[in-house]
């Protein structure tokens, strides 16, 4: 045993880092510059920036009454948790990291990174971070929007809920929320693109997952991103009939035991990635 | 060190579609030339040397190294397949540097290279242009430029002539011969025979995915035992030459070359054949100006042997 620690040390010890480190930032430069400002990605500021225009739209035709912060901080938790977290992420993470790997499969580009002195490892992980970037870039500054133009619209009254009250919380939380989000989306739609050639069929069933996931059983609960998410919402929507079904909690999970649990499936999911790259083959003409 | 490219007994199965059989070679450093119809299996060894596909059974090793160490591996070995695609938008200036910082190269050095390598292959002008817009050729010349950038010590090539017009065929065969006497590897996948036949210091003919002959052009010739070979002899009296050799046994046909000058000879037996060649000639009754083996190319080995005209395709 100590003698294989020894080795596992040595072998550790023998490791190019710094290499290592320089290749990954190599490969996230690369990648980010071909997916941010990439026409493809079109539709995916669409599905990110609509609910903003939505709220903006909102701001300029109702006039601003006090009363009616509290039923905005409501329509925006429902704009959250009903769109960005259900539909909006969930597929904008679909494109993004579905087209990291398959998306270079089918455009038959894939091979010139795997003939470069890269373990596959390094660029599986540097196409994740460049995914991230891109997921987060977006999402990340179309909720910060959303939010700050409902409360913008009341003026003095809404910079006191949000510099005084529990705004600031909940923008923190969503903000959170909505990286954790396009981790976990994005860890799976990526492993799933691996695994079949059309990976949305798979994310339809993994919607469905999603959706029955608070009436399954709780070890089954805890193979889902919605609902450690849902533990970590700011604001609980009452909800009727199917749609209450998003907002259940089934039993309390502390905030950094949620967070930890999106973390930790999004590392498994990342690591089965990996040993999946480490065996991929390229065959474009079965693509 | 090992200096040897060593394909060990390897075999590809597609499902159950064979991409290769049973291929065990060794190649020392030059040039060699794996030639085959279409479906004969070499770009799945080409694939399988690269690591790009595994091989189902048997190993693989090239300089001592596997694709398991990707980072000394693909230091070591450069690939210009023949997917003719590239990342989208990308120029070729791009898709050359890119590729370097891939290697962990600082800027510079970077430069440095893709200026070279753009240079060598005579893209200089273009780099700036998107590949997207570069002719066949050029998309073939580009994929060669990022291949050799990193100045491998291996240069793997799969139908690296395709696209090409004359000029650049030409060109490109004289880097060929010139990184092969530079003492490095360079296997090459081709159609267009007559070429690499003459740059070639060895072939590898595969068909239906197995090797089935392997050697330098004479060797391999001499493994075609019973295969009669033909030899054109050019001397003043062709007509008499051919009656004397069609008297033989081992001659199975003579034909009068169409300028009137020389005679094809097929024989079975060369050494026969160079004997009593040595006698006409002592006897001096036919002067003999020249002798040459006119189906020791590469083409009249991959007709003998796998059937097909070997021609340009």
């Amino acid at each position: 045993m100590r003698e294989r620690l020894e080795e596992a040390k040595k072998w550790a010890a023998r490791q190019p880092y710094r290499l290592w480190w320089v290749q990954l930032r190599a490969v996230v430069r690369l990648e980010a510059k071909r997916n941010v400002l990439a026409w493809r990605s079109l539709w995916i500021y669409f599905l990110g920036f609509i609910p903003v225009v939505i709220i903006g739209l909102h701001t300029i035709v109702d006039p601003a009454k006090a009363s009616g912060m509290g039923e905005d901080t409501m329509v925006l938790a429902g704009i959250f948790q009903l769109y960005y977290i259900r539909l909006g992420i969930f597929f904008g993470c679909l494109g993004i990291f579905s087209r990291l790997i398959r998306g270079e499969m089918v455009e038959r580009s894939l091979h010139y990174y795997l003939l470069a002195p890269v373990r596959r490892e390094i660029l599986l992980l540097g196409k994740f971070i460049a995914g991230c970037i891109t997921a987060l870039m977006i999402f990340e500054s179309a909720v910060f929007l959303s939010f700050t133009l409902i409360y913008a619209h009341y003026g003095a009254a809404g910079q006191a809920f949000v510099m005084d009250g529990p705004g600031l919380g909940q923008l923190e939380a969503y903000m959170g929320i909505t990286a954790l989000a396009c981790l976990g989306y994005g860890s799976i739609f990526m492993l799933l693109s691996m695994l079949f050639k059309n990976p949305t069929p798979a994310a339809m069933i993994f919607m469905g997952w999603e959706f029955i996931n608070p009436i399954l059983p709780s070890l089954l609960q805890k193979i889902s991103i919605a609902s450690y998410l849902r533990h970590l919402m700011p604001v609980s929507m009452p909800m009727h009939g199917v749609l209450a079904l998003l907002t259940v909690v089934t039993e309390p999970v502390r905030p950094w035991a949620a967070t930890m649990g999106v973390l930790v499936l999004t590392a498994v999911v990342v690591g089965i990635s990996c040993y999946r790259m480490r065996k991929l083959e390229i065959r474009y003409t079965t693509e | 060190m090992n200096d040897r490219i060593i394909f060990d007994d390897v075999s590809k199965f597609y499902g159950e579609v064979l991409g290769v059989n049973r291929v065990s070679l060794s190649l020392p450093p030059g040039i060699t030339s794996l030639v085959g119809p279409n479906g004969s299996g070499k770009t799945t060894l080409m694939n399988l040397l690269t690591g790009l596909v595994q091989p189902t059974r048997g190993s693989i090793s090239v300089l001592g190294m596997t694709t398991m160490d990707a980072t000394e591996f693909f230091r070591a070995v450069g690939y210009c397949t023949q997917f003719d695609s590239f990342p989208k938008g990308v120029t070729g200036w791009d898709f050359v540097f890119d590729g370097l910082t891939l290697h962990g190269i600082g800027y510079e050095e970077a430069t440095q290279l893709t200026k070279e390598s753009l240079e060598r292959v005579n893209l200089g002008e273009a780099a700036m242009r998107k590949v997207a817009g570069y002719s066949k050729g050029m998309r073939q010349k580009i994929r060669l430029a990022q291949a050799i950038a990193h100045r491998p010590r291996v240069l793997v090539l799969d139908e690296p002539l395709n696209g090409l017009d004359p000029m650049a065929r030409a060109e490109s065969l004289a880097l060929f011969e010139e990184l092969g006497r530079q003492g490095m590897h360079v296997l090459i996948s081709s159609h267009i025979l007559e070429e690499v036949d003459r740059i070639s210091d060895r072939i590898v003919l595969m068909t239906g995915g197995y090797v089935v002959a392997e050697g330098n052009i004479h060797e391999v010739r001499q493994e075609v035992h019973e295969k009669p070979m033909q030899v054109l002899v050019r001397c003043d009296k062709p007509e008499m030459l051919a009656s004397k050799m069609f008297a033989m046994n081992h001659c199975v046909e003579a034909k009068l070359h169409k300028d009137g000058g020389g005679v094809f000879v097929r024989t079975r037996d060369l050494d026969e054949f160079y004997r009593l060649l040595n006698e006409i000639a002592a006897e001096g009754e036919v002067k003999i100006d020249v002798v040459a083996p006119a189906d020791d190319d590469a083409n009249a080995i991959y007709q003998y042997l796998i059937g097909s005209d070997g021609g340009l395709s």
